[in-house]
This record gives C-alpha cells, structure tokens and sequence, in this order.
C-alpha cells in the first residue's frame, strides 16, 4: 500500500482505542478546530485579518487526537498550531483577539498566526524559525523531565538541528515525543522532490520507537496510548493539508478528506444525527467569537 | 595568590551546578583541559551535560533547559566563530522569547574567544553578532571580579547572556581600573582583549609625552557611558575605542559613534582588520596590538594637528 494513502499503517489493534463517548467528545473538538480554521480563513479573504495565517484544514483533528489521550504534555508546535491551541484548551478568544492584532490577544499581538502560545496549558512559542521548536523541546524535557510533545512538519523536519536534537534525546532517553504531520507538501514542493529517506527510519536508527500511520484518529490514539509509556518516540502521521501554506488558496480536492471520513465513520456506528449536531453546535460556539 | 579568572569561572560554576541552579551544556567540556580551567571536574549526575557535535540543536537544547522555571543553565561555546552555528536558537529564540511571549529564557552563553594561528573560524570576538539583537545582554570581562559580577546580573536577572570571554583573561588575577587623568590628551576605550594592548599602547605614548586616559568597557549592551567616562573623553582631543572583534559595523565603530554624539569630540574606532585571518603567522589577524594602538592615535593626532 502506498503510503499516501487513508488507511496506511492500520493494525486492528487500533479499532478500539477510542471508546464511543470519547470519540464524540472528540468530533467536537475536531468540529471546532475545523470551523475555527474556515472562519480564520473567511475573515481572511474578507481582508479583516491582513497578516499571514497558517491554517490546519485537513489536519486539525490530529492534535485534537493527542489532547484526548494525553495530559500535562508541554507543547512545542510551530507555525500552523492554531488547532493544538484549541485542542489542548487555550482560550478561543484569546486567539481570535491575538490574529485581529490586539494586546489582549494570546501573545499580545505579538505572535500573529505563527507564534502562538498558552502558558496555561503548556505550549510554547514558536520563533519563525522552522524546526527550532525541536531542540528546545528536547533541552526542556531533559531538565524538567516532562513529558513534551515536538511538532513538525514532513519539511521542517528535515532540517539538521532537528535530526541532531532526535538522535541526542534518543542516547539520552529525554521524554519527548515527536509527532510530523507530513502532508508531503513543503510549500508546495513535494516531499519525493528533496529526499528519499523517511523520517520514522531515522528516528528508529537512532535507536528510539517509531511509526509511520496515516491520520485515522483510532490510530492515531492507538499508537499515542502507547508511545507516552515508552518515550521518547516518533511518529510519523500521513495527512492532507487541504488549504495552502500560508492564506486560504486551495489546489483542487485533497488526497482524502479525513474530516468526512470521521464523520462516515461515526454515521456507520449509529451517530449520524448526533455528529451532525456537534458539528452545528461547534459551528455556533465559532461565529459567536467572531461577533 | 588571587584567584584568575578562569578559578573564578570555574569554582562559580561548580558551586551553581552543584546547587541544581542550571546545568552547564557544550560540546567536549570534559575534554583535555576543561577549557582552560574554567569547567569543574563534575559528572553529568552532578550538571555537565556532553552534548553531541550538532551545534544548531545543541544550542536549542541549552534553550530549552533555559525554559525550564528556576533554571538559570549555562552554554559554552569553545570559540566564538562557533556563533555562526549556534546563534540561531540562542539569538532568535532565547532573546526574543521574553518579549514576545512574555517567557523569560535566561540563558549564559560562554562564548570564548581566542587568536594567534587558528585560523579564520576560531579567531578572534564575535560579539558583533548578539549586540545586533534585541534582548540579549553582552558583557566580556577580562577580570576576576568582572566576570563575577556579570555571573551576579545573570543571577539577579532573567535575560539571556552573551559573555564574551576571551582566552587571555584566564590567567588574568590583577582588576584593571580605569585611569584617567588631567593631562590626557587621548582617551583610549578598551574591550575584551584589546584592553591589555591599550594599556601597553599608553605606556609607549607617555613615554612621547601623549598621555591617555584607559577606560574599561565591561558591559557592551546595554551599553552605559558613565558621566565619568564622558567627562573624561570630553577633555581629550581625541577617542579611541579599541576591540577584539571586527571594526567595520563592530561594536568600535558602534560605540565610537555613540561616544562622539555623547561628547562632540572625534572618536575613532580600532578593531579587527577587514579579512579572514589565516593559520600562518603573517595571515594573522589579531586583537590590535600595542605598536598598532600607538600608530592609529599617533596618525589622527597628526592629522588633526594639521
């Protein structure tokens, strides 16, 4: 199976990881997360937000996956984290307040899109600078000894300081587990066009755990429950980033669209009435920060 | 006996280890020497963290730890060329953490300086590069008790911290107040290394009857020009701010204009020569030397006697 693929990686193992109740809590969050991101985008192209965004359509149910199974993680993100703000229970408005560009936003105004925090719940900023979120990540988790989440993508991941700061928290054994969401896209240059090895290889010669899954929530959760009892660890999770790097562009339909497969899913199991409720109630609770 | 300035590093530094106050990270500290006597002969159980020779994420990790609430680490850099590499994390992550998030980052980077056939990386200063950045502090003490009280303001702060030592303090037990006097006619501003030249270059121009006040730059950012150091300079025909780091755009040229707006009396700036310095003797390009301090100061005199 390629590895561009929806179902890439499943074990059965997976099917259960998430009990009903919790995946519906779980729909919630990804509604909102999604929702959030299309209204960023509307204001956007209604030209009410005039700096650069970075918006997680396609991926926005991927840390709303890890806050659901894991708790008191600190977070290093990067610049398309609005999601993991959401999802690990930053305030909402606090991010609308911080892309309008006003003080009482979550960094002040300072952070824009890109350079987002929530001290509050854990997540540090990012500088801008591609992947440097890593070694930091790796330097905090060896002396506070916290579990710690470092994000990247399929391209910031290949910077050398990220490869560097992997293989010294793999002979350190620092507890850091580091998630790429590889959309395959770096701008828009493909990952086949600038490298021909895989990031979970690495992190797996460098001694630590390692996975490479597409972006199923079951397995995501599945291999997560299991990756924070064995840290440090990487995962490598397939994804569709359905809107462009920065700004609202599109390039036609995505590879596959997890949002609806989510949805089918939960349908398949009886809860169609009901996910289509949360997905309103999420889509309500988004235009009332926007007023 | 004092102490040098490398016992101080280094005792200052065991003392901080050993209270679990930060960590000291770098690449080989434990190596043939312990950099000169100023890394404590201590297990990584006990605060010396190896790092490997990935430089960039080495210095992030040292970031990070600085994240860490009540950390107050400490990042050797073994020559301070090595900045190319490792002011990424350090300059656009550590200095700008606190204002943009509000997140203090205190970091110490020892940052060592050396010269004399080494070549084109490990030679000389590099202080130019965090005095370029906002919020990083730079100092390069050159004695015992200026690097102790640099270590203080660390402690007493949450900002990072560019310390740029330079080798030839190590051995160094003897303060060096600043001189001035009435007589002078030149005032020569010292940083890093170049002090102990300037203070050579000013026993070679009173002896020709040119006598010149030394003045002491510990602190490069934030820079203070005392009312004693202006009034000082006032006096004088001539200033001359001398460094161990390049002079064009250096922190020379930098802080000469500064002192010229402060005072209105022409200052020069003397540094590092615009080319890579070479391994052999003659493609040196070292702290500028007593005979060269003499020479620059002896050609503006005359040229403004003119």
């Amino acid at each position: 199976m390629s590895c561009r693929a929806p179902e890439f990686g499943w074990v059965e193992a997976a099917t259960d990881s998430l009990a009903d109740s919790d995946y519906l809590r779980l729909f919630k969050q990804i509604s909102f997360n999604r929702h959030f991101e299309f209204a960023v985008a509307g204001h956007c192209d209604r030209k009410e937000i005039r700096i650069p965004i970075y918006l997680s359509v396609g991926q926005e149910h991927i840390p709303a996956v890890i806050a659901s199974v894991t708790k008191d993680l600190k977070i290093f993100a990067q610049h398309r984290a609005h999601s993991y703000y959401l999802s690990f229970g930053g305030d909402p408005r606090k991010l609308v307040d911080e892309l309008r560009n006003l003080t009482s936003g979550c960094a002040g105004g300072m952070g824009g899109s890109a350079s987002i925090h929530c001290p509050e719940s854990g997540m540090f900023g990012h500088s801008g600078l591609m992947g440097d979120q890593v070694p930091i990540a790796v330097g905090y988790a060896l002396v506070s000894k916290n579990a710690t989440m470092a994000v990247v993508g399929d391209g910031s991941g290949e910077e050398d300081y990220v490869l560097g700061a992997m293989g010294f928290a793999a002979t350190k054994k620092v507890p850091v587990l580091f998630v790429c969401e590889d959309n395959d896209l770096s701008i828009l240059t493909k990952t086949s066009a600038r490298r021909s090895w895989g990031l979970a290889e690495v992190a797996r010669s460098f001694g630590m755990g390692s996975v490479d899954i597409a972006d199923d929530p079951l397995l995501i959760a599945h291999h997560v429950k299991q990756a924070m009892d064995n840290l440090p660890f990487y995962i490598n999770i397939r994804t569709c980033r359905q809107l462009w790097h920065a700004g609202t562009g599109r390039d036609g339909l995505p590879e596959w669209n997890r949002f609806e497969m989510i949805k089918a899913h939960l349908a398949a199991k009886g809860y169609g009435d009901h996910v289509t409720a949360l997905e309103q109630e999420a889509i309500s609770e988004v235009e009332a920060l926007w007023v | 006996m004092g102490l040098t300035v490398a016992d101080v590093i280094r005792e200052t530094t065991r003392a901080h280890l050993l209270a679990g106050r930060g960590k000291l990270f770098g690449q080989c500290v434990t190596a043939v020497g312990w950099i000169g006597g100023t890394v404590p002969e201590l297990t990584e159980q006990e605060g010396i963290i190896e790092l490997s020779m990935a430089d960039v994420s080495g210095a992030g990790i040292a970031v990070g730890a600085a994240l860490v609430p009540g950390q107050r680490p400490i990042y050797v850099i073994r020559y301070q060329g090595f900045m190319w590499y490792n002011a990424a994390p350090i300059l656009n992550y550590a200095a700008k953490s606190k204002e943009m998030w509000g997140v203090p980052c205190p970091l110490a980077v020892r940052s060592i300086a050396m010269e004399g056939a080494i070549g084109p990386v490990a030679s000389g200063c590099h202080h130019f590069m965090p005095l370029h950045m906002p919020g990083i502090k730079v100092a390069a003490p050159m004695t015992p008790k200026e690097w102790a009280s640099v270590w203080q303001d660390y402690l007493d702060g949450d900002d990072p911290i560019y310390i740029s030592e330079h080798r030839r303090s190590f051995p160094l037990q003897e303060e060096m107040p600043d001189v001035i006097q009435d007589s002078a006619s030149v005032s020569l501003v010292g940083i890093s290394a170049s002090r102990l030249e300037m203070v050579k270059a000013a026993e070679i121009l009173s002896a020709e009857g040119i006598v010149c006040n030394l003045l002491h730059l510990l602190w490069l950012k934030p820079l203070e020009l005392s009312e004693t150091i202006c009034r000082a300079v006032a006096k004088c025909r001539l200033g001359l701010v001398i460094d161990s780091d390049y002079e064009f755009c250096g922190a020379s040229e930098s802080i000469a204009l500064r002192l010229m707006h402060a005072t209105g009396r022409p200052i020069h700036a003397l540094g590092l020569e615009d080319r890579s310095a070479g391994f052999a003797p003659h493609f040196d390009n070292p702290t500028p030397t007593a005979e060269r301090i003499v020479a620059k100061v002896k050609s503006v005199l005359n040229s403004t006697a003119a």
